[in-house]
Formats: structure tokens, sequence, C-alpha cells
């Protein structure tokens, strides 16, 4: 693995101070970060955080209104969005889809769908499939193109427990296989995928950022999740300088509110005092975020 | 016997719905009907500025209808009101400007009822020239434009982020769509062209399992609703237009008998879980 983070190696993507306005608002500010081949980065936040923002800003499909979005050249994505609707009137098997944006061979199609256990799915139309087998599908679609950087928007929304450790694994052997970059949106604010280099969270700005703590650490996420996810997932702690106030204003450590917050600011600092473990009377202004974000996700489930 | 105008006519018919059947496909599965006729409603006015101006009809109307595409994405971008809203106000003004303008025009004689419902009578063999000539530009640009269509079709930003380039697409493709109408203004007039795109193109989804079937089934069954509604007017002395629809929509129907559907709906069947 070491070698595909040689320091040679150029960063496939990198964010310095990106920001994106959309009617007189930032929509997210401040994002920096990099991904280098074989690296995995996730994202969380809240709902509305601009996670997904940030993902489409790294890829191009948004350009950044401040700061600088740098990719290498000739950078091959695959991309599955966090919604995908087709249209009934379209009639599209699994198969065609998986041509959708440029050519492959019979083989390669193959490949991808039984790498992601949706091959007997090849002759079905996609609005026919379940959540959970159209995105298998569609992240079969995304890897069967060999890509230098795969970006997942919530791959794992819709796929039970179990599948959901299945597609880490999967996600995990790809990047073994093939040392791509991996941008990886996760629906939820503590547990990631364990293989996760660096987490990056947002609510607006990068609020911090980290390595998680794997799961297998842990003894009492262990028993929650069994011994099959321990290698699997991660726990990431937050480890917060500020607090989101409900008008979204931003409580800082220091005392201040400020209406935005973003590095450079002169709020945010590294200093070790504002560590903590995450409990459910810390303050720091994510677990009245998380219940209501929880409420909105398990819809699908 | 045929007499010569009405082998024109059909030559000239089938023409249009050959480029119509994979236009119309891509009109339905964008959900863009109202789009369509909001273009085809502009195409009145073209037809009153080129007698204005002393312009080539279908140059006049083809740029029309592309203006008015332009111009709607201009008014998209602003985002002050809903796109539907928009299309109501850009394609009757559009209209009533053209109609407004030809009734100042004393001094010309134009056959309204020809131009808003079509007339066979009006198909010259310059015209059969044009038709065939402007089809297969507009079929090679189609299949040259088919994999970022598609791709921008069934998620924009997924085409853009794999580097096909979605904006761009649906330039060129609201650029075809204005020169289909422009050509298929005298056939089946400025008020039935968009159903010309949509009813073939939906009477083929029943029988498609591809994209690329339905495109093509969508361009059989346009050419067979033509020959069918052209017989119908000359036989009943209809206007060739509303002919041509009502053929087209008794297609339409026919798709729907269960007959047609026991083959497709044990196919649905084989596959679990329903429409979504």
């Amino acid at each position: 693995m070491l070698n595909f983070r040689s320091p040679e190696t150029l960063p496939l993507v990198n964010l310095s101070n990106a920001g994106v306005l959309r009617n007189g608002r930032w929509l997210v500010r401040g994002v920096e970060f990099s991904i280098s081949p074989g690296e995995i980065v996730t994202l969380i936040g809240p709902n509305g955080s601009g996670k997904s923002t940030t993902a489409k800003t790294a890829i191009g499909v948004l350009k950044p209104d401040e700061g600088h979005v740098e990719r290498k050249p000739g950078l091959k994505v695959g991309y599955v969005p966090q919604k995908l609707a087709v249209d009934w009137t379209l009639p599209l098997t699994v198969e065609r889809l998986m041509t959708l944006t440029g050519p492959l061979k019979g083989r390669e199609i193959e490949e991808a769908l039984s790498a992601t256990g949706v091959l007997h799915l090849a002759k079905s139309e996609v609005q026919h499939l379940s959540g959970g087998e159209f995105q298998r599908a569609l992240l079969a679609r995304a890897i069967a193109r060999k890509p230098d950087l795969l970006v997942l928007d919530e791959p794992v929304q819709g796929v039970d427990f179990s599948g959901e450790i299945a597609l880490y694994e999967l996600i995990k052997q790809i990047r073994n296989r093939t040392g791509c970059g991996i941008l990886l949106i996760s629906h939820d604010l503590h547990i990631v995928m364990a293989e996760t280099d660096t987490v990056v969270c947002l609510n607006g700005h990068v609020c911090c950022r980290g390595t998680p703590q794997a799961v297998s650490q842990s003894p009492e996420y262990q028993k929650l999740f069994g011994r099959r996810a321990a290698n699997t997932l991660a726990v990431y702690s937050h480890h917060h300088d500020h607090t989101h106030l409900p008008d979204g204003r931003v409580l800082h450590a220091d005392g201040s509110i400020t209406e935005h917050c973003y590095p450079g600011d002169g709020h945010h600092h590294d200093d070790e005092e504002n560590v903590h473990d995450h409990g459910e009377d810390c303050g720091c202004g994510h677990h009245t975020r998380l219940h209501g974000y929880e409420a909105k996700e398990k819809r699908d489930a | 016997m045929l007499d010569d105008f009405f082998v024109r006519a059909l030559i000239a018919g089938i023409g249009i719905a050959v480029m119509a059947g994979p236009l119309g496909c891509f009109v339905i599965w964008r959900r863009m009907a109202y789009f369509g006729d909001t273009m085809a409603h502009s195409a009145l006015l073209g037809v009153a500025l080129s007698l204005l101006l002393e312009l080539n009809l279908m140059l006049s109307v083809f740029i029309v209808a592309a203006a008015v595409s332009v111009l709607l994405l201009f008014l998209q971008r602003r985002g002050a009101l809903s796109t539907d809203a928009l299309l109501g106000i850009l394609s009757h003004s559009a209209l009533s400007f053209g109609l407004v303008i030809v009734a100042f025009m004393t001094w010309v004689r134009i056959d309204l009822v020809g131009f808003l419902f079509g007339d066979i009578l009006a198909v010259s063999e310059s015209d059969i020239d044009i038709i065939w000539g402007g089809g297969i530009l507009v079929i090679f640009a189609i299949v040259y434009l088919w994999r970022p269509l598609l791709a921008s079709t069934v998620n924009p930003e997924l085409a853009e982020a794999e580097g096909l380039k979605p904006e761009r697409t649906r330039l060129f493709f609201m650029l075809l769509m204005a020169l289909v109408i422009a050509i298929a203004m005298k056939i089946v007039g400025i008020l039935l062209i968009t159903s010309l795109l949509i009813i073939p193109a939906a009477t083929a989804r029943r029988f498609s399992t591809s994209p690329e079937v339905m495109a093509v089934l969508a361009s059989v069954i346009g050419a067979l609703a033509v020959t069918g509604g052209l017989f119908g007017s000359l036989h009943w002395d209809t206007p060739s237009g509303p002919s041509i629809v009502v053929a087209a929509v008794g297609l339409f129907v026919l798709s729907l008998l269960p007959i047609g559907r026991r083959q497709i709906e044990a196919a649905h069947h084989s596959t679990p879980g329903g429409h979504h």
C-alpha cells in the first residue's frame, strides 16, 4: 500500500480553501483536502453540510466560487451520485447501464457485475431493482471503467447492515487491486469504513479532520457490531473547537460568535485542550443535529 | 392511381417520421414535451417574420425556434419563475405575436390553417430534398451525440463527472429540435409537431428492451402513422396533420391492448419488484 503514497506521487485532486456560493449563501467554504492514488478519504457531516457539494466540486461538476481545485490532467473519474432516478419511459437494463458513459468489453462488464454480486440481474431493467441492488449496479458501473478516482456518494444507502459491510469490503478490495483513490461520503456521523485514511467532518466548512479508530480496538463497539464488522468499520471521534448554533451561526471555543467559520478566521486552532471524547453532553453540537438527521435517513431503511 | 403530390407528401412524411423517432424518445425521457410545444408554437412567429423580412421560411422558423430555446435557458438561469410558467409565457406569446404580425400584413394572403395543421399539397420537390437532406443530418447528429445525450438524460452530473459535456449536448439537442420543427412544419403543422415526436415514441416504449431499440421502433411506428394518416387525409379530404396524429393515436391504443402486452408482462414478472 505504501508505494501508492510515495512523496513523488502527485495528488489526484487537491482542494485548497474551496467554497461554493449559491444565491448569496455559502453551501460550503474553506475546504482543504487532497486525495492521492490509493488513498481513501471519507466525508461526514449532517444533512445539508455540503458533503455532496464538496464531492461535486472535487470532480469538476461544480466550479468553486473561491479557492482552487486542481485535478491531475486526464483524471478518470468513476462517480456514483447520491440520487439517480431513471425515468420509467427509458428502457435501460443493468447491462446497458454499464456502458452509459463509455464503451466496455463484455468481459469487463461481467467482472464488475460479479464483483458487486449483481451479475444475475444483468438483463433486468434498472427500474425493477431494489434500492440495494441498484446501488450495487451503480457501483459496478463506476468501477468497470477503471477510474483513477472513485467518488461514492452514500454508497451504502438502502443497503442492510451485512450488505454494508460487504460493500465496504469490496471498496477496500477495489482500492487494493487497482490503487485508485476513493472519495467516500458516509451517511453516518460516527461509523466510517475502517480503511479510511482521512475523515473530513463538514458542516458548511471543515469542522474537524482526522483518522478513524478501528472498531476492533473498542470493545463496546465490537460488542455492538459483532466480530465480522469489527475489521471493516471504524469509529470516528470528533474533535471540535466550536459549536453550530441553531440559527446557523458558530460559537467558538474562545466564546466568540461568528456568522460563518472557516480556516483562517482566527478561531480555529489545533491545540489539544479542545480535544474531547464524544459524550452525550459534551456540547459539541453534534448530538442535536444527529438526532434529526437520523430520523430523516431512516426513511429508506 | 396515386397522384404526384401525394407521393411527394408520403416521401416527405416518412422522412420526417424517421428523424422524429429518436428525437421524440429523448423528448419523452427528458420530460420535455411542453418544451417541444413551446418551440413548435414559436414557429408561427418564424413564419410571420419570414413574410415580413422576405426570408427563407424554414431558415426563419429554425432561427426563431432556436432563439426561443436559448431565451428559455437564459430565463431558467435567472430562476425567478418555474420552467412550467416560463414555457407557458414563451409558448403563447410567440404564437400570439406571430398571429398579430400576420394580421397586420394585409398585403399578404397566407393559408393560416395550412401552417397550423399541415398541408400535404404544399410539399414541393425541393422540400423533399430539404427534408431528406436535413433528416440525414439529424440522424447522423443523433448517432454521433448518442452516448452523451443518453448519459446526460440519465444524470447530467454523472455525465459531467465522467468527461461528457451535458451542457453542450443539451444545446445541440435543442438545435436539432428546432431543425426538425422547421422541416416538419409543412406536413404536420405547427400545433401538432410535438405529437409526431411523442406519440410514436410512447407507442414504442412497450415493445422496447433498450434505448436504441426504442429509437428505431419509434421511427418505424412514426412512418406507419404518416402513411396511414396521409391515405386517410386523401380519402376523406381531411387536413394532413390531424389525420397523421389520429393514425398515430390509433397505433398507440393498439399497443395498449392486452394481446401485445402478454410477452412484456411476462418479462416484467420474471424480475422481482414492481415499478417505482
